[in-house]
């Protein structure tokens, strides 16, 4: 399912941006904020660079995608669930008691698509270096491993842990993208625990950095396409992002870090995102 | 109106009591300190640290380092109050609270916001059912676990003012009935009684206080005198309350938002069993892990709400000898 025509790829991420309005709206609490900073990316990644095949999400040569900033899972839930891994309708009952779209990706609900439980920050990067660890000593396997971290969930220690392992065992099937959309909860990122610069600390880590617009859908499959070629060690890509992206009224506002839009804003959202009102409610 | 509001409680989430207090202390101690793990409004941190924004940290999200940073701060002679969730600050942090902070007996009060399965949509990730049990196996530290926002200042203000040394206060996110008022006491080591009885106990914390006083209204219509116990502090445990509870009234069930095994309810039965043997059991969570719904609905589903208590206490008190 390799998507090459960039206004597909941006209709489809057009999709995604509405799907997270819809789901959260109806779920009364959700994270759009991160949700909506990754839509591009997450649509660049399943509908182009990545191998994998949503009638068999275990074949065993797919790609592994780790979301390690779990709670972005409503952007996650829309990619797949538009790329075929499970019915559209599903993705209405996120959050809602029994749903296999948890509050935070889970994978005993048995959700296709999910590869590992997240949402306790800062675990992810580790499980895709053991990931890509195994495939690459053990198994010499042909796939990549992608984690997609938060640029304040690189504050946690363990993340750090996880680049200097990858640096060391030379990962050259991992790619880790930072979602670099400046925000946290508390605030910007460089006022609550300054991170920066990004691309220095990875560098003396033995990794190799690339930097790109987080909301150009080619340039994300250029940059990817890329880092996939470059051999002996792993590759980050930061992205540079807006947090709430698409939405006037979320874009760079910590707030809609984690609540949901009334209905109200969710109807305002919908206008802005191009749907007829009646969309919000269309299948409930 | 639901049956909380019926009862004349009014709904207020445990934590605010958390944020109330710190801003109370602040005022009284100026060696107090908060570090705050980027969740500074949610743990109600933000009440302290809108006022006292110098003495105020940010540790970003980076639990095990902001563990550490409270441990440090105390051998500058402060007072630090470390607050997360407590999934993230009992689980993450769990071998700095152990080593640095127990074993070291420094004093550092932590704030364990989102415990139990009432955290409600964000599912099992963000539901602390665990810190009763890990926190109370360590040595010197003292756990408070309060039934309401009310409580839960006076704990928080016991923790500070009455203990030198680490304490863990664990509260809730959604609100909860208010059962207490201020001048409901408040004493560290002893558990309240809440309501009289003589069929059966039932020892409560957190939130499950509330649900086992409705349980026990509906024993009482159906004649089982049912007497409330509100044990706020875990550890160090009312040997004497519990001993005396189990020979007054024979039977003892226990209702907490945590895991049966390892949790307050195992601590009242390491007493029971060791002072005054009666028939026991358990409300609370066997051995799953939560999931995304509302706190109501879980609670329900969990086995965690009045009515599941009042039926276990039934089948309970069939099992009394005497
Ligand atoms: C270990 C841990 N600590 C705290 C949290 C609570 N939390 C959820 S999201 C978040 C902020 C994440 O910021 P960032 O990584 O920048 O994500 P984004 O802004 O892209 O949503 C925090 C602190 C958590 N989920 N896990």
């Amino acid at each position: 399912m390799k998507i090459t025509d960039t206004s597909r790829l941006e209709e489809i991420a057009r999709r995604v941006r509405f799907d997270i309005i819809k789901m959260t709206y109806h779920a009364g609490s959700g994270h759009p904020g991160g949700s909506l900073s990754i839509a591009d990316i997450l649509t660049a990644l399943y509908f182009n660079a990545l191998n994998h095949d949503p009638k068999n999400p275990e074949w065993n040569d797919r790609d592994r995608v780790i979301l390690s900033k779990g709670h972005a899972c409503p952007a996650l839930y829309a990619v797949l669930a538009e790329a075929g891994y499970f019915p559209r309708e599903e993705l209405w009952t996120l959050r809602k008691f029994g749903s296999r779209l948890q509050g935070h990706p889970a994978v005993d609900k048995g959700l296709p698509g999910i590869e590992i439980s997240t949402g306790s920050l800062g675990q992810g990067l580790s499980i895709a270096v053991g990931t890509a660890l195994a495939g690459k000593k053990l198994d010499d396997a042909n796939w990549n491993v992608y984690a997609i971290l938060g640029d304040g969930e690189i504050e946690e220690g363990q993340v750090w842990e996880a680049f200097m392992a990858a640096g060391h065992y030379h990962l050259d099937n991992l790619i880790a993208i930072i979602d670099n959309n400046d925000l946290q909860i508390d605030g910007f990122v460089c006022d609550v625990m300054n991170i920066h610069p990004i691309p220095d600390k990875l560098k003396a880590f033995n990794w190799q950095v690339f930097v790109v617009d987080g909301h150009s859908i080619p340039e994300i499959i250029d940059v990817v396409e890329e880092a996939k070629k470059v051999r002996g060690t792993p590759k980050a890509i930061i992205a540079k992002t807006v947090k709430g992206k698409g939405i006037s009224y979320m874009e760079n506002v910590a707030d809609w870090h984690g609540k949901a839009p009334n209905r109200e804003l969710a109807l305002k959202a919908v206008a802005e995102l191009g749907f007829p009102e009646s969309a919000l409610d269309n299948d409930i | 109106m639901n049956i909380y509001e019926k009862h004349g409680w009014a709904m207020v989430p445990s934590r605010n009591g958390f944020g109330e207090a710190l801003r109370e202390l602040a005022e009284r101690h100026p060696e107090l300190v908060v570090i705050g793990a980027d969740l500074t409004d949610s743990t109600r941190a933000s009440y302290f640290s809108e006022n006292f924004p110098e003495r105020f940290f940010n540790a970003g999200i980076a639990e095990q380092n902001a563990a550490g940073m409270a441990a440090g701060m105390s051998l500058a002679g402060k007072i630090a109050v470390f607050s997360t969730y407590g999934v993230f600050a009992a689980g993450r942090a769990y071998d700095q609270i152990r080593t640095t902070i127990c074993y070291s007996n420094a004093n550092v009060k932590i704030g364990g916001a989102h415990g139990g399965i009432s955290v409600g949509p964000d599912g099992a990730t963000h539901q602390a059912l665990e810190e009763i049990a890990t926190m109370r196996v360590l040595p010197r530290m003292t756990l408070f676990t309060p039934a309401d926002a009310e409580e839960t200042r006076k704990a928080t203000i016991a923790a500070v003012e009455e203990i030198k040394g680490p304490v863990y206060i664990r509260f809730g996110r959604a609100p909860v009935p208010s059962i207490t008022d201020r001048d409901t006491s408040f004493e560290v080591g002893r558990a309240r009684l809440v309501r009289d009885g003589d069929d059966l106990t039932i020892i409560a914390c957190g939130s499950m206080v509330a649900e086992s006083i409705l349980a026990a209204e509906i024993l009482e219509s159906e004649n089982i005198f049912a007497r409330v116990i509100d044990l706020h502090t875990v550890k160090p445990i009312d040997r004497e309350t519990i001993e005396k509870c189990a020979r007054e009234t024979g039977a003892i069930l226990t209702a907490e938002e945590h895991q049966i095994a390892g949790g307050m309810g195992s601590a009242v039965a390491e007493v029971v069993v060791a002072t005054h043997p009666v028939p026991m059991d358990f409300v609370g969570v066997n051995d799953r892990f939560g999931e995304s719904g509302e706190p109501a609905e879980l609670l329900k589903a969990f086995g965690l709400d009045y009515r599941s208590i009042a039926e276990k206490a039934k089948n309970l008190i069939k099992r009394k000898t005497v």
